[in-house]
């Protein structure tokens, strides 16, 4: 019997069937839902029979064009897995007034909260953005893919495998209960002894694996990879900021790396890193997961700064005004972004002197930003602003962002913070940037460059409906938090007293509905532009009469993007090869030099999330087995030499004659 | 367009209306007050390039937009050394501005500095001696101990009006945050270490006080009335306290810090002696594998020190 227990220990660890939610209704219902719709998936792909196309052209794809696409579909599809966590946020701090408890017992609302934070940073903006400046950069500088093509396939499916593991918390076991950033002491293992910590970890281990490792291949391809011609100052400036992106990337990720290896080691391994008890100090942690932290917000806005500066321009039809200026603005917010990490925590009692160091860095910030804002506003002065959906997210993102950098700057201010810091005020602030800066930049940059991706533009009017119904369900989503978090209502209550304050949170709830058809018109937005494909598509490669080199090629890109790599004399290449009459080559084509697909990403990142899975519950036996086959599928990978293939000339020649013949018939 | 021209005003309104009645704009402390005039006076030097940006930002998508045959179009134009000057000068005035504020105020407002006055234009009296409260963040109720008095009280702390309180916060096990919005601003209470927040209330009435850091189950339980008192009133609430309540020894004092929820407030006539030194440093059990007094005091700034060696007794 003993043995028996013993054997059962050593395969399962600590998993028991009582991890499984049998006995809570709500999950064991969204567990059959959502078990029915993924079995429905399933079967719909195994009926027509496209498991070997899938395979084939997209799960070992190492083309960076359909991994970028890879990367949006995942932020997508969390982002929808956020949102449903937000409504439930909503509605329960909607009614849960005096004895009305709410629907939502603190053990499922505070899992709610954690994982909705987890999930919106590092598994909607995080893959978005990964997934934007792999798609968009390369074309950019004239490249044919990333530096290093399988890594990047490698990093696309980490991600994936530390969201798997985030959404597998939701129905084996459950999630942590600490907040997204996981603090100790409540994050240690006395205060929290069960699995949801140690999901929170390995999820983002594996996920921060992936992260890296794409940082340092896009870095490697801005800088190596640029077409003849393109000197630094010649970039585009989303280019200039997927660099600094990047950068940031390479630089801040190994610090959350470190602060989680040390509280998986407190947790594990029964050191004190974090601890009370010998020595050990939780206050060291906050302040290396915000070193972390705070470069990760301008990781995120960055990129998105960069699609509103190429969108401007192209709607606007001139040039970005102050392209020097953007650059050094961009470049400036880099560099400070690791100097105001203290202002998270200006609460947590380091001297008067610190407190206005820190809070003096995050000001200077707003200089260079509010220089981006003001170098955008003369970019549309004497152009000729075309309002398609893109530059409407563009002039929305414009109004709304500022009134979150001007609350980011009064939190900035020590002795205001002292009132205003974790209440609902600081809630509303960090959703109106991150909102009104990245997300509208994503779907500002998802509608610009979906013609080259799929070759058909999205429908402007379910575009339009979308826009609205986010704007103005975004403001009255958190205009009231606003409110709230100056009448001194602080955040992740579940509970409230005064039933005065509920008007407020009934508006704010209202405003996440908005938010939901919103989100609906986007799912709306892409069925009806692939129903309407033929009357939507872009056969000259240039829909919007563009500034940079993707829009140079055929939409979609050919495998190899560019026949020939093209030279550059100036920023806006593609606009001075237009200006100057640029004749497409027809002949004279050679082979190219192409990667071959590849299946071990794929098959090293689910051994990977076997791994954090074990690890999770304990099963040491499946662990080591696990890590051992990723040592194993890693160092065979090295020992494949058949990694690259040339297309030959013909083909060139067939592809360019195809395009050839679409451009003539729609001149 | 008009719809969101029109939605800006009203939102403003609405937003004005229900500021102005907010704890946060009108505190009864003196330190609140400051922060609520901080608050104000920043937000007004922001809106002088808030404003105009979002007004330049509308009226320059509308009157360049592609169908507005009267708007000049000029597509070279790129650059003007003079607009390249005055977009980085202007955030750069006010953020200078503004700097100059934060570094003044944060120094002034520190919750550690003792108070030089009472409110604005009464300065403090020269024989002014602040009542200090021991305050403990258990899970997830508040202890306040009142050294002076010799009593303690759970999830209801009180103080006479115009008197400066000196509050010595701790933690017994997560981190909080001790926030009475309409007294002062907030600081945490983290265990083994103390933090200080020196308050003075100016109205007598009862204001609500909480925590303000996430701490697990019974977080949003977790909140108590602070009142503000006269003197008379304040030793009549001290000496109700000593006639109902029990004793909080070490033994009393473990039973209370074990979690609980929604706790009802409670009194304690007698504290024993040392409880908050003990409680900051984890030694209410003597045994206790964490006691810092075992390993080293802690240092002045209410810092833990690190054990010179971990000398278990097991």
């Amino acid at each position: 019997m003993l043995a028996q227990t013993d054997l059962s220990r050593l395969i399962f660890g600590r998993l028991t069937l009582d991890a499984l939610p049998l006995h809570v209704p709500i999950v064991l219902w969204t567990f059959v839902v959502v078990a029915i719709g993924a079995l429905a998936l399933l079967g719909t792909i195994t009926y027509f029979k496209l498991w070997g196309y899938l395979w084939r052209e997209w799960f070992t794809s190492i083309d960076h064009k359909r991994i970028g696409i890879m990367y949006m579909i995942l932020g997508f599809v969390m982002l929808l897995r956020g949102f449903a966590d937000a409504i439930m946020m909503r509605a329960q701090q909607a009614v849960s007034f005096g004895d009305n408890l709410g629907y939502l017992p603190p053990e499922h609302y505070d899992q709610i909260f954690t994982a909705h934070g987890v999930i919106m940073i590092f598994f909607v903006a995080m893959p978005m953005v990964t997934g934007m400046m792999n798609f968009v950069m390369p074309l950019q500088i004239g490249a044919r893919d990333v530096a290093f093509p399988f890594l990047n396939n490698f990093s696309f499916w980490m991600t994936v495998a530390g969201a798997m593991l985030v959404m597998s918390s939701l129905f084996v076991g459950e999630f942590a209960r600490t907040g997204w950033l996981a603090y100790p002491p409540l994050s240690d293992i006395v205060s929290s002894p069960d699995a949801g910590v140690d999901y929170y970890i390995w999820a983002l281990q594996i996920a921060g694996v992936g992260t890296l490792l794409s940082g340092i291949n896009l870095l490697v391809t801005i800088v190596k990879m640029r077409a003849p011609g393109m000197t630094m100052m010649k970039m585009p400036v989303f280019t200039w900021t997927a660099l600094c992106t990047n950068v940031l990337i390479v630089a801040a990720f190994p610090v959350l790396t470190a602060v989680l290896a040390l509280l998986a080691l407190d947790r594990y391994a029964g050191t004190n890193f974090f601890t009370t008890e010998l020595g050990g100090n939780a206050m060291m942690y906050v302040n290396l997961i915000w070193i972390w932290g705070h470069p990760e917000v301008y990781i995120l806005v960055l990129p998105a700064f960069g699609i509103f500066s190429e969108v401007t321009a192209t709607f606007s039809r001139k040039p970005l005004f102050g392209y020097t200026s953007m650059v050094y603005a961009t470049v400036v917010i880099t560099v400070l972004s690791y100097l105001v990490w203290l202002h998270h925590f200006f609460t947590m009692g380091s001297g008067a002197s610190v407190n206005s160091f820190f809070g003096i860095t995050t000001m200077i910030i707003s200089i260079p930003t509010g220089a981006k804002i003001f170098n955008w506003l003369f970019t549309m002065y004497r152009g000729r602003v075309a309002f398609e959906v893109p530059m409407m997210w563009t002039v929305a993102f414009m109004v709304t962002f500022v009134i979150g950098g001007m609350t980011g700057v009064l939190l900035a201010v020590p002795p205001a913070d002292f009132s205003l810091h974790n209440s609902l005020f600081l809630v509303a602030h960090f959703h109106n940037v991150i909102i009104g800066g990245v997300l509208f930049g994503l779907f500002a940059g998802i509608t610009y460059w979906f013609p080259k991706a799929f070759g058909f533009r999205l429908d402007p009017f379910w575009g339009k409906c979308a826009f609205w119904f986010w704007v103005v369900g975004f403001y009255f989503a958190f205009m009231p938090l606003y409110v709230l978090g100056l009448m001194g209502v602080t955040r992740r209550l579940s509970h409230f007293v005064d039933p005065s304050l509920r008007i407020w949170f009934e508006l704010a709830a209202f405003g996440a509905l908005l938010i939901l058809c919103g989100i609906g018109c986007m799912i709306v937005q892409f069925v009806v532009s692939f129903r309407r494909r033929e009357a939507l598509r872009d056969t000259t490669g240039d829909p919007w009469d563009g500034r940079t080199l993707e829009w140079s090629t055929s939409s979609p890109p050919p495998k190899y993007n560019f026949a020939f790599t093209p030279r550059v004399h100036d920023h806006d290449a593609w606009w001075m090869m237009k200006r100057y009459r640029y004749q497409r080559p027809l002949d004279g084509f050679v082979p190219i030099h192409m990667p071959l697909n590849t299946g071990a990403g794929i098959v090293m990142a689910g051994l990977s999330f076997v791994f954090g899975f074990a690890m999770v519950w304990y099963m040491w036996l499946l662990a080591i087995v696990s890590f051992a086959a990723l040592l194993v599928v890693a160092i065979a990978h090295t020992f494949d030499y058949h990694r690259d293939y040339y297309l030959s000339a013909d083909e060139v020649r067939r592809v360019e004659a195809t395009r050839t013949e679409l451009l003539a018939r729609h001149v | 367009m008009s719809m969101k021209a029109l939605r800006a005003p009203l939102l403003s309104l609405a937003f004005l209306l229900a500021g102005c009645q907010s704890v946060l704009m009108s505190p009864s402390g003196d330190l609140a007050v400051q922060q609520r005039n901080l608050i104000l006076t920043s937000t007004v030097l922001m809106l002088l390039i808030i404003v105009p940006v979002i007004v330049l930002t509308l009226w320059f998508a509308w009157h360049f937009r592609a169908s507005n045959p009267k708007a000049h179009y000029d597509p070279e134009w790129d650059h003007s050394t003079i607009l390249e000057l005055l977009i980085w000068s202007a955030p750069l005035l006010i953020i200078i501005a503004l700097g100059a504020i934060t570094w003044v105020s944060t120094h002034k407002l520190d919750p550690y500095r003792p108070l030089d006055r009472l409110a604005a234009g009464r300065p403090l009296p020269t024989d002014a001696r602040p009542l200090v409260v021991d305050v403990v963040a258990l899970d997830w109720k508040w202890l306040f101990i009142y050294p002076e008095q010799g009593m303690a009280a759970v999830n209801e702390v009180a103080a006479p009006v115009d008197r400066p309180i000196q509050f010595k916060i701790t933690a017994s096990t997560v981190m909080n945050s001790f926030f009475v919005p309409a007294l002062a601003g907030q600081i945490y209470a983290m265990p083994n270490m103390e933090t200080t927040l020196q308050a003075v209330v100016n109205r007598p009435g009862e204001y609500q006080g909480f925590s303000a850091n996430y701490s697990g189950n019974g977080f949003s339980g977790m909140h108590f009335t602070f009142h503000g008192m006269s003197e008379e009133d304040f030793a009549r609430w001290v000496a109700q306290a000593k006639a109902n309540g029990g004793d909080l020894s070490r033994d009393a004092y473990v039973k209370l810090a074990q979690p609980s929820e929604n706790v009802p407030p409670a009194f304690y006539a007698t504290v024993a002696p040392g409880l908050y030194q003990a409680i900051l440093t984890h030694c209410v059990q003597p045994d206790d594998p964490s006691c810092l007094s075992r390993m080293q005091a802690p240092l002045p700034g209410g810092e833990a020190g690190m054990p010179s060696h971990p000398n278990s007794s097991d």
